[in-house]
């Protein structure tokens, strides 16, 4: 078993020992399949920042729920009550027309604009936490309150996630669409790389075979030297995504100042990571793999 | 050790290297294949360690019918084989000493007894202050004898040797057969192919004479 595990480390040796013999040709291969692999994971990178922001804005889906401007305090009492006797609300919130001008002079800083107003031009307002965070549900309240008396307008403040989600949707589907074609260009840069080496190293597959050498042992330093420069792809797309990141954060960072917000991007989580590495290791051990099985029956010796 | 049942070879194009060869080798026993070039011996050769595979007859090796061994299986067999070749077949692109511990890395042999072992068959052929050369500043003698302390540093217990003194003048011609009476000595069936007939005068081993693919009587 140690012995086994030896000869695995003396290829991998090997291996790295054939990777560092041609650093340039080596290094440009990486950097090649690392920006190959940087776009869509990129792409992936700014898609879950997005859709973290858009969580957090849209939070719980809120009904807002405008009475009409000469509706009088009866029906807007009539109103909250027949609100508060449907089924699929947690929670009414009443916000009067007075208070809402309050908060709209407080958090945009139109203070002076709206103080010059002769009138409030707001209405008076339920604002309803739904059970539930089904859009479906939620869309046919929305429009069953509509037909109710003395109400000018319901609005589901979730609409405009709902397009959201389905613009990521899309940008998930072109990400996709991406990975999938860079993962075949991936696939096809060790294949060639590999099938260069082979054609190199004949001789010593000749040799190998003519004193005894399995096809595993001649296959095995092709496999290991794809599945090495796959993963340092992986790597070098790692860092392609943190440099890039650490660029945009700081220009964001002056961005975000002048919204008074502290947003920033996050890098790939732990997992995400691991499995980018794992999964260009992969495809440099695929394409190895395919480019083995597909030239080394062809060396026979004579 | 090695029987030949009826053996033909036929190359594509209609070339018939071996015609209905029969021949027994005993265990421990030393023969030598002669013959002018083109008459079959090297062909007979790489039919036993199944470079060349037969279009007719059995080929026994160690008791397994090569002719019908699976590509799974040829790895085991030529690793009981040491093949000397005419043209070495050495690996430029490291040293001596890597190419005689190439067989053992390929057995899976543990790393330090490989060494010795490696170290042991150069010094048997007299080159193991040469370990660390690359094997293109050796001359063509030692590069023979390097093929040969690759090819019996895995201990075979059969060796076959394809022209060993080929291009090489008497003096190393007879050193090299001096190494090869030496495993004779322990129990190596060695099976030699050659026309050098300064070899042959010096040798006492049965011979088996090919003209145009048969076997002489």
């Amino acid at each position: 078993m140690s012995n086994w595990l030896i000869q695995h480390w003396l290829v991998f040796l090997f291996t790295l020992r054939r990777l560092l013999a041609t650093p340039v040709a080596s290094l440009l291969n990486i950097a090649i399949m690392g920006i190959a692999l940087s776009l869509p994971v990129g792409v992936y990178v700014l898609l879950q920042n997005v859709q973290g922001l858009a969580a957090q804005a849209a939070g719980a889906p809120q009904i807002s729920v405008f009475l009409a401007k000469d509706a009088s305090k009866d029906d807007v009492a009539q109103t909250g009550k027949r609100l508060a006797q449907l089924d699929d609300i947690e929670r009414i919130e009443f916000v009067p027309r007075e208070q809402a001008l309050d908060q709209l002079k407080h958090s945009t800083g139109l203070a002076d604009v709206i103080g010059g107003l002769s009138q409030n031009p707001l209405p008076d307002a339920y604002i309803l936490y739904p059970k539930t965070a089904d859009l479906k549900v939620l869309e046919g309240l929305r429009d069953r309150l509509q037909t109710w008396p003395k109400l000018e307008h319901v609005q589901l403040d979730s609409a405009w996630a709902r397009k959201l989600e389905a613009l990521l949707g899309f940008v998930r589907l072109a990400v996709l669409i991406l990975a999938s074609l860079l993962s075949i260009a991936l696939v096809a840069i060790t294949f060639n790389t590999i099938r260069l080496q082979i054609l190199t190293k004949r001789d010593e597959i000749e040799v190998s075979k003519l004193i005894g050498a399995t096809h595993a042992f001649i296959r095995r330093p092709f496999l290991y030297f794809g599945l090495l420069q796959g993963l340092l792809a992986g790597a070098a797309a790692w860092l392609i995504i943190s440099l890039s990141l650490y660029l945009l954060n700081r220009s964001l960072a002056g961005l975000a100042e002048l919204y008074a917000s502290n947003f920033t991007l996050h890098h790939l989580s732990a997992g995400d990571s691991l499995s980018l590495l794992l999964f260009s290791a992969y495809l440099g051990w695929l394409g190895a793999w395919l480019s083995v099985s597909q030239h080394l029956w062809q060396i026979e010796p004579k | 050790m090695i029987k030949f049942t009826q053996v033909s070879k036929r190359y594509p194009g209609g070339y018939e290297a071996l015609k209905n060869v029969g021949f027994e080798i005993e265990e421990g026993e030393i023969a030598f294949l002669t013959g002018h070039s083109g008459a079959g011996k090297s062909t007979l050769l790489k039919l036993i360690a199944a470079i060349e595979r037969p279009n007719g007859g059995s080929i026994v090796v160690k008791g397994q019918n090569v002719g019908s061994l699976k590509s799974g299986a040829l790895p085991f067999l030529r690793r009981n084989l040491g093949l000397i070749f005419q043209d070495h077949k050495l690996l430029f692109d490291r040293s001596v000493f890597d190419n005689v511990i190439l067989p053992l890395q390929i057995c899976g042999f543990d790393h330090r007894e490989s060494a010795k072992r490696a170290r042991a068959a150069l010094d048997k052929v007299g080159l193991l202050a040469r370990e660390k050369a690359n094997p293109i500043a050796l001359s063509g003698g030692e590069q023979q004898r390097l093929c040969i302390a690759r090819a019996i540093v895995n201990r075979p217990t059969i060796l076959l040797a394809d022209e060993p003194t080929g291009n090489l003048d008497s003096a190393y011609a007879d050193e090299i057969m001096s190494i090869f009476k030496s495993f004779h000595q322990v129990g190596v069936t060695l099976l030699i192919a050659t026309h050098d007939e300064n070899v042959l005068r010096q040798s006492d081993g049965r011979r088996l004479l090919l003209k145009h693919g048969e076997l002489q009587p």
